[in-house]
């Protein structure tokens, strides 16, 4: 019998969880706002859902109400990709060394 | 593009989200960190836009919408203050929620798209994804919700309990739970949306019952849901970047969750199933209200700092709302440049959200190599000359050693008292949000300076 891949999917998903949890607990308590605002920037990797969602089915007729909520959905995530990636920017920005000879 | 390939370039992605996070582990690697999950990002949202191959309407849409949503996004992350990160993550999380409830959505009204059957004959296996990846995008969504309400201080951060609320919480569950069985042999619409609507409520009546200093773990939580939401997306979708995303951040968050609730010294049950203040009011009873408390101005305050060779800061929450940050460091400047030293202690619950006092301490120019987590700092208080506790309370409080009755007992503290003198800004002796007196009050050692805390700060480099 073939393995479904399903099973497949469930094995990535595991080991996913199991490189979050090393991964995560590497990350230095000082950097876990950043750490919040990253994974919330990458979760929005939800986008490509949504973007199936608005461009498949039939071409001739785009406004579908399974488009709309996939158009829907894009303007959500995309707030938060540009939003979440920035400000993580701007706040890794911030963290400074000592300066040397002070 | 064949799938083959699209599922390669979603792996890619996947990794690059797993260094994205690697990145964090240190200051100097997280802005390469950055980069890499912006182009983790760009390389799924280009392949799916080329495999969708609709290079006319719908694509000159799509762009119009991520310039829309970019533009927003961009908008709100310049303008943002730090103080107010926690309710920007808060608010950003609802996004995710949501954005994972309108894909299930559109993946339950239009499944042909997604491969995964036709209307009324969706296979079993995605109904129960979409409807769970659905539900906790739902749950994702209101909760969040509440959460940012409460820390933009648009609601009461008090705790709002009522009879049989547990109870209502778990008959819902097991409703929902119900209706995705149903759904699953029925496939009607209404049960559907049902599992949707009643996922909302569960979300709000989730984080009702916190209270505002259990906030790191709600916003911790909440980004754990959010991930477990685009996982369940993922396993719909058939795409491994989403299912590696939403198990990363899922852990993540759940990690996160764990450090604040130990933090606490208190379970994750303890802490969702109602706060501290609503429970602990006898506590409070106990007259110390006649203990004497000696009480300085900011002429004492600057005389003994700066005849200290070493000072720590202890900055909470009160240091947030006064802005003081920036005061903060102007302060420590004038100590430094009169040759004291100066570090400063960061509990793990201090303030509304994991690492929340770091990046205000980076915002004001701190370097971080300045700043310590509390296991690394603590035994020095016994060598420091003087600790000036600016915005924290129940962080500092000795009773969480010595008396087993308080709520608080066992909580890791910061031993501020060991120092030679302690400094408390405060506007008043009122207790914390455990609501107990903090016995740091009426020691021998400490001085409290009752004043505003940034005004305080301020007067004190004047003196200096």
């Amino acid at each position: 019998m073939e393995i479904d891949p399903f099973i497949f999917r469930l094995s990535i998903f595991v080991l996913a969880i199991f490189v979050g949890y090393y991964v995560v607990w590497s990350v230095t308590p000082s950097l876990h706002t950043p750490l919040m605002s990253v994974t919330n920037a990458i979760s929005s990797v939800i986008i490509v859902g949504a973007i199936i969602a608005a461009l498949a089915g039939d071409k001739r007729n785009i406004f579908d109400t399974a488009n709309i909520f996939g158009y829907l959905a894009i303007i959500l995530a995309a707030v938060n990709i540009f939003g979440g990636f920035l400000v993580t920017h701007r706040m890794l920005a911030m963290y400074k060394k000592k300066k040397k000879g002070k | 593009m064949s799938p083959n390939l699209l599922a390669v370039f979603y792996l890619i992605s996947g990794v690059l989200f797993i260094l994205a996070l690697r990145g964090l582990s240190s200051p100097e690697t997280s802005r390469q960190g950055n980069f890499f999950g912006i182009v983790g990002m760009a390389i799924a949202i280009g392949v799916t836009v080329i495999s969708a191959g609709n290079f006319s309407t719908g694509f000159i849409l799509l762009l119009i919408l991520l310039v829309l949503g970019g533009s927003i996004g961009a908008f709100i992350a310049f303008k943002i203050p730090m103080t107010a990160m926690p309710e920007l993550v808060a608010g950003f999380h609802s996004l995710v929620g949501l954005a994972a409830v309108f894909v299930a959505i559109s993946a339950f009204l239009n499944p042909e798209v997604f491969n995964l059957g036709t209307p009324n004959n969706i296979k079993i296996a995605s109904l129960i994804e979409m409807s769970l990846g659905g539900a906790i995008g739902a749950i994702t969504f209101t909760g969040s919700i509440i959460a940012f309400l409460k820390l933009r201080g648009l609601m009461s951060g008090s705790p709002i309990t009522f009879l049989g609320q547990h109870f209502i919480n778990l008959a819902l569950g097991l409703i929902i739970i119900g209706l995705v069985i149903y759904l699953c042999r029925t496939q009607n619409e209404y049960l559907f949306w049902s599992i949707i609507v009643l996922s909302f409520l569960v979300g709000v009546l989730l984080i009702i019952p916190i209270g505002g200093a259990d906030m790191p773990v709600v916003i911790s939580m909440l980004n754990s849901y959010s991930g477990w939401a685009a996982a369940g997306i993922g396993f719909t979708l058939e795409n491994t970047a989403l299912i590696i995303t939403g198990a990363l951040v899922g852990s993540s968050g759940a990690i996160l969750s764990y450090i604040m609730c130990k933090g606490m010294n208190r379970s994750f049950f303890n802490v969702i199933l109602g706060g501290w203040g609503a429970t602990e009011s006898s506590s409070k009873t106990t007259s110390k209200d006649q203990k004497p408390v000696k009480s300085g101005n900011a002429d004492d305050a600057a005389f003994l700092m700066k005849n200290a060779s070493s000072v720590i800061i202890v900055p909470g929450y009160g240091m947030a709302v006064a802005q003081a940050q920036h005061a903060l460091r102007e302060m420590v400047d004038s100590l430094k440049k009169s040759g004291v030293k100066v570090s400063y202690a960061i509990h793990p619950v201090a303030g509304r959200m994991p690492g929340h006092m770091n990046v205000l301490l980076a915002e004001a120019n701190v370097p971080y190599d300045e700043v310590f987590e509390l296991e690394d700092i603590n035994n020095d208080f016994a060598n420091c000359d003087v600790a000036y506790v600016i915005g924290a309370n129940d962080v500092t409080n000795p009773v969480a050693k010595t008396d087993p009755q308080s709520p608080i007992y066992g909580m890791p503290i910061l031993d501020v008292e060991k120092s030679k003198s302690v400094l408390f800004v405060k506007r008043s002796l009122s207790p914390g949000y455990a609501g107990i007196d903090n016995d740091l009050f009426y020691r021998e050692n400490t001085l409290m300076l009752f004043a505003d805390a940034k005004k305080m700060t301020e007067d004190i480099t004047k003196n200096l």
